[in-house]
Parts: structure tokens; C-alpha cells; sequence
């Protein structure tokens, strides 16, 4: 697979299937690995880094969940390449920075993908469409299982496995679910929602994990804590605040739909009018608009969208993606000429 | 619309920042946008607060004890710890044991893991399949989750065990074969 196959390849995590896909776009759930008396990225020399991604690449070789994957040098990615493949969560940005020593390996469904010496050594993570934790965490605990056999990683049996950071020392897991809340932004229940949620010990992030604005209303949960309670433990937690959140998402959408409808229509038909008649029109705007789209697909408004093609309007409209297509560099003007033309593209034959 | 730091660039980033219930809001163009925020990953990035965290940690009997202690492994210092906030390598959990335990304890409410280990994984290498209890676990998940095409699929795993454990000559032949 070389990366502009993905072009024409809907990830995953983007089908719109899976359980509560109106409100739940992915699950996501990742592990933080590392070799036992290895120096960690961060601190090893570049011989050690070298010697650390040799011997993952070798034992990924050996998986047999991991035999239809595609590895990749960072220092062969230039930078388009790079952040393309940051919109697509297939890596984080981190690891787009400061290339050295480092590896990307995914597999051609883009469920699985695994960072070679980002701050821990290994970061493997499986993402899918919908609510469907424990799923990701099956495949994901496979393919843990079948790398101990090859690699010795460092762990204690008080504090379990050691990571670079010590926020992730335990279970090195974190499980994500990314949801999509216009009803509880639209009637202001969100900042209480956030905030219950922040008490709980859970992190609230935007589209683009850490350090990132929740924008097009979605928010990404994810448990802060790995030291003290099992995998499924922790995974059941969050299962069981973002079931209260679809619940509460779903009786927001409701109460607009019987006491705003009118309102409720105007503005998603106005949404989708923007859509697909604008010329120019910035990121921030098409994730707002194709939020308010999307929403009017689940309610049933907009019966001849399908979720997938407004879920795959979301990442090919992102910066890298449109000039991937293009195949050259655009300027932020010229992006978002390309990016309403994309846009027209894809909705015209409504 | 203007970046309001250098005027030049027409602004694509918009930024809120909150800080003691003042709004503001900057509008930027990339470039001052890259800088912006490379300035605040040094003023709020996660490694400092993390050192600082270590640093109120600690009292001061145990740093004087401690100071001088570099891990044999990766020749990291607490000092480097409290810098960088990250640790070496895994013997550094070890070496610096006594000043990470409260951290850890504050970080995650807790100080002893339970969750999966090495040792756990070497057995379920041995075991091929699931066995019947946690494959009803899984099926109670996938009904809870609403999942029945997978809860489906499981339920038939469970009936073909039962009808196997019915059978014990069968359980037997198999065990030889994985001899």
C-alpha cells in the first residue's frame, strides 16, 4: 500500500456503522509499550533508537494479526505526507514532529496502526466506527499478547507497565470515543456535561486528541487513570458515562425536535444550501455546517445523504487531504477554493 | 480579516483564550499562530506541570537522600526527572522507587496495578481459545452494548463448547493433538 492509495480508501473508523453510529463516531482504544532496559525514545541515543525500531519492526513481522500492514520511515514522509496522516488519526502529532528513529506501521483496513519510538517505544491503537470499546480492546489485547511473545517489555508487577510519562504507567491504556453532541450544544447542557465528566477523572478533548479545541461540536472522553483498575474495568467506566451521555444527547434531540422543529429544519437545510452553492469556505466552517448535515441525517431530515459520504467529507476537506488530492502544495486561500469545490463535487447529485 | 499580530497575513486561526474569566479573542495567521502556541506549549506543556507535580511531591529529607542518585541503566537523575518529566527507562521506576510512589499515588488514586501482565499473556499463549466464562462475559457485553450480531456470534461459540465439555473424549483428543 504506499499512502495516496488511501485517497480513495474510507477508514474504518469512518463508516458510520457499529453500535449508536448517530451519535458515537469511533472508538478508539491504545497501548503504551516499552522495551524492558531500553533507554526511552526521548532519552536513548540514536544508536538505541535505531536498535529499538529495529527489533519492533522485526517482532511486528512475526504477528500474525499484523501480516496486512504497511511500514513506514518517518524521515521518508514529507511533511503534507505526515500531517495527512495525522487528519486520518492514524498518528498523533507528536510524532510528526522530530522524525528521527521513528515508524509508522497501519494496516489496509486502517483499524490497527502502531507508532515506533513516539514517547514510548510502541503506541499500538485500534480504532473503529461506532460504540464499540470492548471490541477494540479484543483485537487490540491479541496483538499485545502475540508482541510480549516476542519482545520483553518493561513492567513491574506493583505499577505494571513503565512508560515514559508516568500518566500512562499501569495499564498504558487509554480508551477514546469520540462523540458527536449538536443537541446538548445547541440547548447548553454541554458545559454541565463536561463538566461531570471532568470530575470523574475522564479528559474532554476536540476532533485532533490532545491539545485540541472540540470544534463542529465533537468530543473526544477518555480516562485519565491506568494504575489501580483492570483494562476491562476502566473500559466498562467509560462505557458506562458515554452511555449517559448518548442518553442524554438523544433526549436533547427530542426535545428541539418537538419544540424547535421548524427552527431545528431551517437551520440544517440552511446548512447544507452553504454547503453545496459556496465558493470559498474555511475548515472550521465545513466542520460546522457538516455537523448540523449530519445531525439532519440522523434525525431522518436528510434522507438522501448517507452518514459515510458526510463522515468522509469531514477528513478529505482537512488541509493535507485536499492537497494530497490536488497533488501539490495550496496556500490556506487556495485550499479553501479547493475545499468548496470537493464539497459541491460530492453533494451535487443530491 | 488581518492576523492582529503582524498585520500582514490574512488571519485563518482563531484563538480563545480564557484566563481569569477574561475572554479574549486572537485571530492569526499561521505563521504567528505556529509561534503562538510553540510559546505555550513551553509555558503550560505537560511535562512541566508533571515536574512541578514531582516537586511538590517530595520532601525535602528524601531530595537531599536522593539527589545524587543517577539510574544505572540510563544515567537519568531525579533532577532530569523534574526537568523533563519524563523518566529514562524502566529501571528508573526502580531506582527512583520511593520518590515516585506518591506521585503515582496522586496521579492515578492508587499505587498497585490490576491490570493485565506479561506473565498473564504467557498462559493465554498456551490456551488458544477462550474459555466458557469469559466468553459468557463477553456475550453479557455484547447484549449490554447492543450488539447482537456479535452477541450472535459468541452465543454460538458458547453452545459448540457446552457440546464439546458434553463430550469429554473429544476435549481429550484435542489436548493430545496440541502435544
Amino acid at each position: 500500500m504506499n499512502l495516496s492509495d488511501l485517497l480513495n480508501h474510507t477508514s474504518e473508523w469512518l463508516r458510520g456503522t457499529g453500535p449508536h453510529a448517530d451519535v458515537v463516531i469511533s472508538s478508539r482504544i491504545r497501548l503504551a509499550r516499552n522495551l524492558d532496559k531500553f533507554p526511552f525514545p526521548h532519552w536513548g541515543s540514536a544508536q538505541q533508537g535505531e536498535k529499538a525500531l529495529a527489533m519492533i519492526r522485526e517482532a511486528i513481522s512475526k504477528v500474525d494479526y499484523l501480516k496486512k500492514t504497511t511500514f513506514f520511515k518517518l524521515t521518508d514522509l514529507d511533511s503534507v505526507d505526515k500531517q495527512f496522516l495525522v487528519e486520518r488519526h492514524l498518528m498523533s502529532l507528536e510524532h510528526a514532529q522530530k522524525t528521527n528513529h521513528k515508524a509508522l506501521v497501519i494496516d489496509d483496513d486502517e483499524i490497527i496502526s502502531i507508532m515506533i519510538n513516539e514517547e514510548d517505544h510502541i503506541r499500538v491503537q485500534v480504532m473503529q466506527s461506532g460504540f464499540n470499546l470492548f471490541e477494540s480492546w479484543n483485537i487490540i489485547n491479541r496483538i499485545d499478547d502475540c508482541l510480549s511473545v516476542e519482545l520483553s517489555f518493561a513492567f513491574s508487577p506493583d505499577w505494571g507497565y513503565l512508560t515514559a510519562c508516568p500518566t500512562n504507567t499501569g495499564t498504558g491504556m487509554r480508551g477514546s470515543v469520540m462523540l458527536h453532541l449538536p443537541a446538548l450544544v445547541m440547548t447548553r447542557q454541554i458545559d454541565r456535561v463536561l463538566a461531570a465528566i471532568a470530575k470523574l477523572s475522564f479528559a474532554t478533548r476536540g476532533l485532533y486528541g490532545e491539545g485540541t479545541q472540540a470544534a463542529g461540536n465533537f468530543f473526544q472522553i477518555s480516562n485519565q487513570v491506568a494504575l489501580g483498575h483492570s483494562e476491562e474495568d476502566v473500559i466498562e467506566n467509560i462505557n458506562g458515562i458515554i452511555r449517559q451521555i448518548i442518553e442524554q444527547e438523544n433526549q436533547a434531540r427530542e426535545v428541539i425536535l418537538s419544540k424547535n422543529k421548524k427552527v431545528l429544519e431551517d437551520r440544517i437545510n440552511r446548512s447544507l444550501g452553504i454547503l453545496k452553492s459556496a465558493h470559498i469556505i474555511s475548515s472550521q466552517e465545513t466542520i460546522e455546517l457538516l455537523s448540523m448535515v449530519r445531525l439532519g441525517n440522523d434525525l431522518g431530515m436528510l434522507k438522501e445523504l448517507d452518514r459515510r459520504r458526510i463522515n468522509e467529507l469531514f477528513i478529505i476537506t482537512q488541509p493535507a487531504h485536499l492537497q494530497k488530492i490536488e497533488k501539490k502544495k495550496l496556500t490556506a486561500s487556495e485550499r479553501d477554493v479547493k475545499r468548496a469545490e470537493i464539497i459541491r463535487d460530492r453533494l451535487k447529485i443530491l | 480579516m488581518l492576523c492582529d499580530v503582524c498585520s500582514k497575513n490574512p488571519a485563518t486561526v482563531h484563538l480563545t483564550e480564557i484566563i481569569d474569566d477574561q475572554i479574549t479573542e486572537l485571530h492569526l495567521c499561521e505563521e504567528c499562530a505556529r509561534q503562538k502556541s510553540a510559546a505555550m506549549e513551553q509555558q503550560f506543556g505537560l511535562s512541566s506541570l508533571l515536574a512541578g507535580m514531582a516537586e511538590a511531591e517530595k520532601p525535602a529529607a528524601k531530595e537531599t537522600e536522593s539527589s545524587g542518585i543517577k539510574c544505572p541503566n540510563c544515567q537519568l537523575t531525579y533532577a532530569d526527572f523534574k526537568r523533563i518529566g519524563r523518566l529514562g527507562c524502566g529501571e528508573c521506576y526502580s531506582v527512583f522507587k520511593r520518590l515516585l510512589a506518591p506521585l503515582l499515588k496522586r496521579i492515578h488514586g492508587s499505587s498497585q496495578h490490576f491490570g493485565k501482565s506479561p506473565s498473564k499473556m504467557a498462559r493465554a499463549r498456551v490456551r488458544k481459545k477462550l474459555d466458557l466464562g469469559e466468553l459468557r462475559d463477553k456475550l453479557q457485553r455484547a447484549i449490554e452494548m447492543e450488539a447482537f450480531e456479535e452477541a450472535a456470534r459468541i452465543r454460538d461459540q458458547i453452545r459448540e463448547l457446552e457440546k464439546k465439555a458434553a463430550q469429554p473424549n473429544s476435549e481429550n483428543k484435542e489436548k493430545n493433538e496440541s502435544k
